[in-house]
């Protein structure tokens, strides 16, 4: 069964006095758990967060399945995040992310045989000058080729 | 012509990032001049600059503002920095580069609405224009430019962000209202518009990031300085992101007016050996422009409306003429279909329906008629739902499919695209 841990709990009830209403701490609290759930919001951590907020998990599982940084199912410990929307198609993104699945030997939104890496294609990420880009969980690398990204993905721990 | 550098002048140091660096360079003079004028005054200068939102509708600012109720019910100032415009980035340079600019055009601007509690509406993947907005505010309490009695002015303002988790729609006004509240990000029917009844029921101003740096800069230079950049209706400088098929891809920031072909100068032209083939001039929801009419384009409100598109966000995506059409549009229809919030049958089914469509046509197994379905799906969804991403979804498709026709023809009868001659399997997979 998911739990916060301490510093996450009380991360969580900062939250939940910092705004006007209760309701504003889901988002920032979501984030909070995704964290310590190994990036993606599991059955339990929404009713972990219900019991700890006092709010019914209807109302959390209402604003987790409406935004696309919550993760439904498990990611690689990377889940790397390839923009494909139109100024990144222009200039290979698609490709690229299509690169990564064959290097990875893992199709796209899958997680690697090692449990490192998810592969996903998402939408504008903002990065449209310095495409194609990719987000390695929460760190922005931009203007790569199919062999930078790769090396990105190789060096990590 | 180069760029004018006037929200951007001190971009390129380092230190403007940083409170003392801002202040070396003339930060917060405006903010403590401002709290000293009468917030009816600043009104009234915004409405003279001709300032005009710059997230997209390009609604004048002052109006805005003067929507607010004539009272002492408390009001809120939402900064619109969810920047999820496809081809926008110039948001996140703003927020990096200069993060107390931002914060002293909102003081200034909270100070004229009477607003003691702003919020900024970051994405939740800027991960680092987060944290460099976190960082500036925490500078700006410290000195005592938020907080109680700012200036010695008498007034307080608190300010805090709250970080998005990933939905265009939040980029809609009425939606980031209700993502702030703790809801789904969507939108809300207008009117009551935010002005009246916002975030809480409260009143509420939601401007735009870049909307909210120039007023400083017309408290700075006053309504006649401001406007001497521009046209006569679309005023002062804008922030464009250019990306696509340019040599130098990048923000750039000219005067209003400023000529398309121009700008795409600016962002070096073409690769050697390409043609220009068309032209998104204001972010993926404005109509596509075709080559010719790019040529001719300038990039202010009027031109761009007079050539059935829009300025947008200020987002310009570039073209050439080896790219096909009918894969393009693949990728907008997948971004609106997967973008809307299903509140409206219009745009939940519509949008659906369009990426099906084009997409049938991508794998081969398209008809003639499609082409004249999406054209028909497109004009239902036009005009019909509570906010304008049902438009945005339609506008795209209607000038794809009219201007480069013949592409998506050629598509239907062969299986394969008239310009990569390649099926759309070989393309991208």
């Amino acid at each position: 069964m998911f739990q916060l841990s301490s510093e996450g709990l009380q991360a969580v009830k900062k939250e939940l006095s910092r705004y006007e209403t209760k309701d504003s701490a889901i988002i920032p609290s979501l984030f909070i758990a995704q964290k310590e759930n190994n990036g993606w919001v599991s059955k339990d951590v929404v009713d972990h967060l219900s019991k700890v907020m006092e709010i019914p998990e209807s109302k959390i599982n209402e604003v987790f399945k409406f935004y696309t940084m919550f993760n439904q199912k498990p990611v690689g410990k990377y889940h790397v995040q390839v923009c494909a929307t139109i100024s990144c198609a222009l200039v290979g993104a698609r490709e690229l992310s299509s690169h990564l699945c064959h290097e990875l030997k893992v199709k796209h939104n899958e997680v690697t045989e090692d449990g490192r890496f998810t592969i996903s294609r998402v939408e504008c990420l903002g990065s449209c000058g310095t495409a194609p880009m990719m987000q390695v969980n929460d760190r922005y690398y931009e203007n790569l080729t199919n062999e930078s990204a790769m090396n990105i993905l190789r060096g990590l721990k | 012509m180069s760029e004018v550098k006037y929200l951007t002048e001190f971009y390129h140091l380092n230190e403007f990032q940083g409170l003392e660096g801002y202040k070396k360079n003339g930060g917060y003079v405006e903010a403590a001049k401002a709290l000293k004028m009468k917030p009816e005054e600043i009104i009234d200068e915004v409405k003279k600059s001709g300032l005009r939102g710059r997230g997209g509708a390009g609604f004048s600012t002052g109006m805005k503002w003067g929507f607010l109720p004539k009272n002492n019910e408390p009001r809120y100032l939402l900064c619109n920095a969810d920047e999820g415009e496809p081809g926008t980035f110039k948001d996140r340079l703003m927020m990096e580069r200069a993060p107390h600019q931002l914060i002293e055009g909102m003081i200034i601007s909270a100070f004229a609405i009477n607003s003691k509690k702003s919020y900024i509406y970051i994405r939740g993947e800027y991960d680092y224009p987060i944290a460099c907005v976190r960082k500036a505010i925490e500078e700006a309490y410290a000195a005592g430019y938020l907080g109680k009695n700012i200036f010695g002015s008498g007034f307080d303002h608190d300010m805090d962000v709250y970080v998005g988790a990933g939905a265009y729609i939040c980029g809609e006004e009425t939606g980031m209202i209700s993502s702030l509240e703790g809801l789904k990000g969507q939108p809300k029917l207008k009117p009551p518009f935010p002005a009246v009844q916002g975030y809480l029921r409260k009143p509420t101003i939601v401007n735009n990031v870049e909307t909210l740096a120039a007023v400083k800069y017309i408290i700075r230079d006053g309504a006649q300085g401001y406007k001497k950049y521009g046209t006569e209706k679309s005023t002062g400088t804008k922030l464009f992101s250019v990306s696509g098929n340019v040599m130098k891809p990048g923000n750039f920031e000219v005067p209003l007016g400023y000529p398309l072909k121009d700008l795409i100068e600016l962002a070096g032209g073409m690769k050697p050996g390409r043609k220009l083939k068309a032209v998104i001039p204001g972010g993926s929801s404005a109509p596509v422009l075709n080559a010719e009419e790019a040529m001719k384009a300038t990039m202010d409100y009027e031109n761009l409306a007079s050539l059935g598109t829009m300025l947008g966000s200020g987002a310009v995506i570039v073209i050439d003429d080896s790219q096909c059409m009918v894969d393009m549009l693949g990728t907008l229809t997948h971004f609106y279909h997967h973008e809307s919030c299903g509140q409206c049958t219009p745009c939940r089914e519509g949008t659906g329906w369009l990426d099906k469509i084009v997409h049938s046509i991508l794998e081969g197994r398209g008809r003639l008629q499609d082409i004249d379905l999406l054209i028909k799906v497109a004009d239902n969804m036009k005009g019909r739902t509570i906010c304008a991403l049902s438009d945005a979804a339609a506008l795209p498709v209607l000038s794809f499919v009219s201007k480069f026709r013949e592409e998506f023809e050629f598509f239907v009868r062969e299986g394969r695209s008239q310009v990569k001659g390649t099926n759309y399997a070989q393309m991208h997979h």
